[in-house]
């Protein structure tokens, strides 16, 4: 067997391993990072992006209000500790569920609108969840955003883990991002994930083929939805505080950027995406207040030149090489 | 709350309606770029923004709030040809999605280059002299400057509307929102066109800037939300119509106004609320034909 067989083979292996893959990335990337705080706001919102990616990368509907959803789980999940003094696991499952029920009441209205129209509803119906949490300000602190959620040290079956180690926090946290991965791959493995990818090709022919077409998407929202509520509920135990901004539309197309900059529709992109503009904001504040600026300007580049992204772009780099290098 | 007499009422729905005047100002803007280029600009808050901010600077350069309220658009519009010659011109053809994203991210970059510029605090603006005061009309005393606010957007709608329909070039406009391939292949250079309708529509969301600059705060973030809101007005009125335009724009500024009388706590949520009740019974919205969102 000559070397471009093994380039080949190993590509495929990565292919079929990729939960495998991504997570022996995520296990090491602490190391990688020059403190805890952004690798664990990289996993947090890499998870967001994944979910943002199963609507917009794999099913070809650009969303503009998933913010809702992070920021639901967030401050449910917060809402939970704070107000009901539920365990932390308990208020886990309440901002993903809660996340998944908006993403139902939002995905309902949303998907009778295609394409651009469906960008702007999402857009709008996202704000209303905005300005409900705004005004409720006996339940969410309002302008100055949830605060107080305390959670130090976590019980495992008996086994104490220190929460405010970042380490521990780190791992921990890794803990669900990795059975989100693995669920999320599991859908997009499934008879179901050959539906939403046929509908991001070509709708009216899937439709054709005998899919319920309307279901599929709802399906696919409420899904997107609930990975970005775990994503927010995560940030929550993490930050300790839900600021009002993680409901707002421009949070929202953070996860557009992130999705983008990785690249859509691939399985690692979101994860690449969120670490590239995460460690932007970081090494850029440190020189300037404008730091957006130079975000939009990288976002602007990829859109116009690389709109496969950083991930996006190797992938395609190597599948070329993988095919041509074979016998 | 006070006592809400009639006079009360009338003199809000006069204040919906001048709210409304912004509002359809800015729809007209994003459903002709919309309606031709099939393009959602999402920088459309920002040119609005950069609008009101260059109104501001052109006033107190010239002193003459004439003057400022013919050079803005101008300007913003020029911002708006170079933006669309450049930037979204290589992404025709590559997918519905790809301008709406760039248009975004240049939103972002607008932004901060008015932070730069003009500091993140923004700057304080006032009614041109020659139109404070408020004028009897009959209910009660209303601010002559929002009077006049509604009648200039009158004045734009009916010049665009003379513009589109009745001269050569809005008959080209027109063919090319309908087929752009047929356009070409009669020797029209519908790329042109195309930049020239990007401009006009960047060009209104900046005179809605300058016009909306005395009655609210003029900041960097400001656009930020009127994006929101004039999606809304867009999706209400129904895409690329431009009568839907102008309609839902004074519907949802005078929904907005009672609101804020009668449940102030809901008046920023009700002009959503309205959208997705639209949504619900008529999804194309209020002048959008049925199957166009697709």
């Amino acid at each position: 067997m000559n070397q471009a067989m093994t380039l080949a083979n190993s590509f495929n292996w990565i292919v079929r391993h990729r939960v495998g893959a991504v997570l022996f990335c995520l296990i090491l990337f602490p190391l990688l990072m020059p403190y805890e705080a952004l690798a664990i706001n990289i996993l947090i919102f890499g998870l967001y992006a994944v979910g943002f990616n199963l609507l917009f990368g794999y099913t070809g509907m650009l969303s503009f209000g998933h913010a809702a959803f992070l920021g639901v789980g967030s401050y449910l999940c917060g809402i939970a500790i704070v107000s009901g003094g539920w365990p932390w696991w308990a208020a886990i499952v309440a901002g993903v569920a809660a996340a998944s029920l908006v993403g139902l009441v939002i995905g309902y209205l949303a998907i009778r609108t295609r394409g651009i129209y469906f960008s702007m509803v999402t857009l709008a119906l996202g704000q209303i969840v905005y300005y409900v949490f705004y005004k409720a300000e006996s339940w969410t602190g309002g302008e100055n955003g949830l605060r107080g959620i305390r959670v130090e040290a976590i019980n495992l079956l008996g086994w104490q883990l220190d929460f405010l180690n970042p380490i521990t926090k780190y791992y921990l946290i890794l803990v669900f991002v990795a059975a989100a991965l693995w669920f999320v791959s599991r859908v997009l493995n499934s008879p179901f994930g050959a539906v939403i990818e046929a509908i991001r090709e070509n709708e009216q022919r899937t439709a054709a083929c005998g899919f319920d077409v309307a279901r599929a998407k709802l399906l696919v929202f409420v899904l997107s939805a609930a990975v970005c509520g775990l994503a927010g509920a995560l940030r929550a135990l993490h930050l300790s505080i839900v600021p009002i901004d993680s409901l707002h539309y421009l949070q929202s197309g953070q996860a557009v950027m992130m999705c983008l900059l990785g690249g859509m529709g691939t399985f690692f992109g979101p994860f690449v995406g969120a670490a590239l503009f995460l460690y932007l904001e970081d090494v850029s504040t440190a020189v300037t207040t404008h730091w957006m600026a130079l975000v939009g300007v990288v976002f602007m580049v990829f859109v116009l030149f690389f709109p496969k992204g950083v991930w996006g772009s190797v992938l395609h780099w190597l599948a070329r090489k993988a095919a041509t290098e074979k016998p | 709350m006070g006592e809400i007499t009639p006079s009360l009422l009338m003199l809000q729905l006069m204040t919906g309606i001048g709210l409304g005047a912004v509002y359809a100002l800015l729809a007209l803007g994003l459903s002709l770029i919309f309606g031709m280029l099939n393009v959602v600009n999402f920088a459309h808050g920002a040119f609005f923004m950069v609008g009101a901010f260059m109104g501001v600077y052109f006033l107190a350069l010239t002193g003459n709030f004439w003057f400022s309220l013919v050079l803005t658009p101008l300007a913003v519009g020029a911002i708006g040809l170079l933006a669309e010659r450049f930037l979204v011109r290589p992404l025709y053809g590559r997918g519905i999605d790809y301008p709406l994203l760039l248009t975004f991210g240049l939103s972002y970059v607008m932004v901060e280059a008015i932070r730069i510029i003009f500091g993140i605090e923004g700057v304080s603006t006032s009614t041109p002299a020659e139109l404070r005061g408020a004028v009897n009309l009959g209910f009660g005393h209303f601010p002559l400057y929002r009077l006049f606010l509604i009648g200039a957007t009158a004045v734009v709608v009916l010049g665009l509307w003379l513009f589109i329909e009745k001269t050569r070039y809005g008959l080209i406009i027109r063919a090319g929102s309908r087929d752009p391939e047929i356009v070409r292949v009669l020797g029209i250079d519908i790329a042109r066109v195309w930049l020239l309708v990007f401009g006009i529509g960047t060009a209104i969301a900046g005179l809605s800037g300058v016009l909306a600059a005395p009655t609210r705060a003029v900041n960097p973030e400001m656009g930020i939300s009127v994006l929101a809101e004039s999606f809304v007005v867009t999706v209400v009125g129904g895409m690329g119509s431009l009568p839907g335009a102008v309609v839902a724009g004074l519907l949802v500024g005078i929904v907005y106004s009672m609101t804020s009388l009668f449940m102030p706590e809901l008046a920023e949520l009700s002009i959503f609320v309205l959208m997705a009740v639209v949504l619900l019974i008529r999804p194309q919205g209020l002048f959008g034909k049925a199957g166009q969102m697709g």
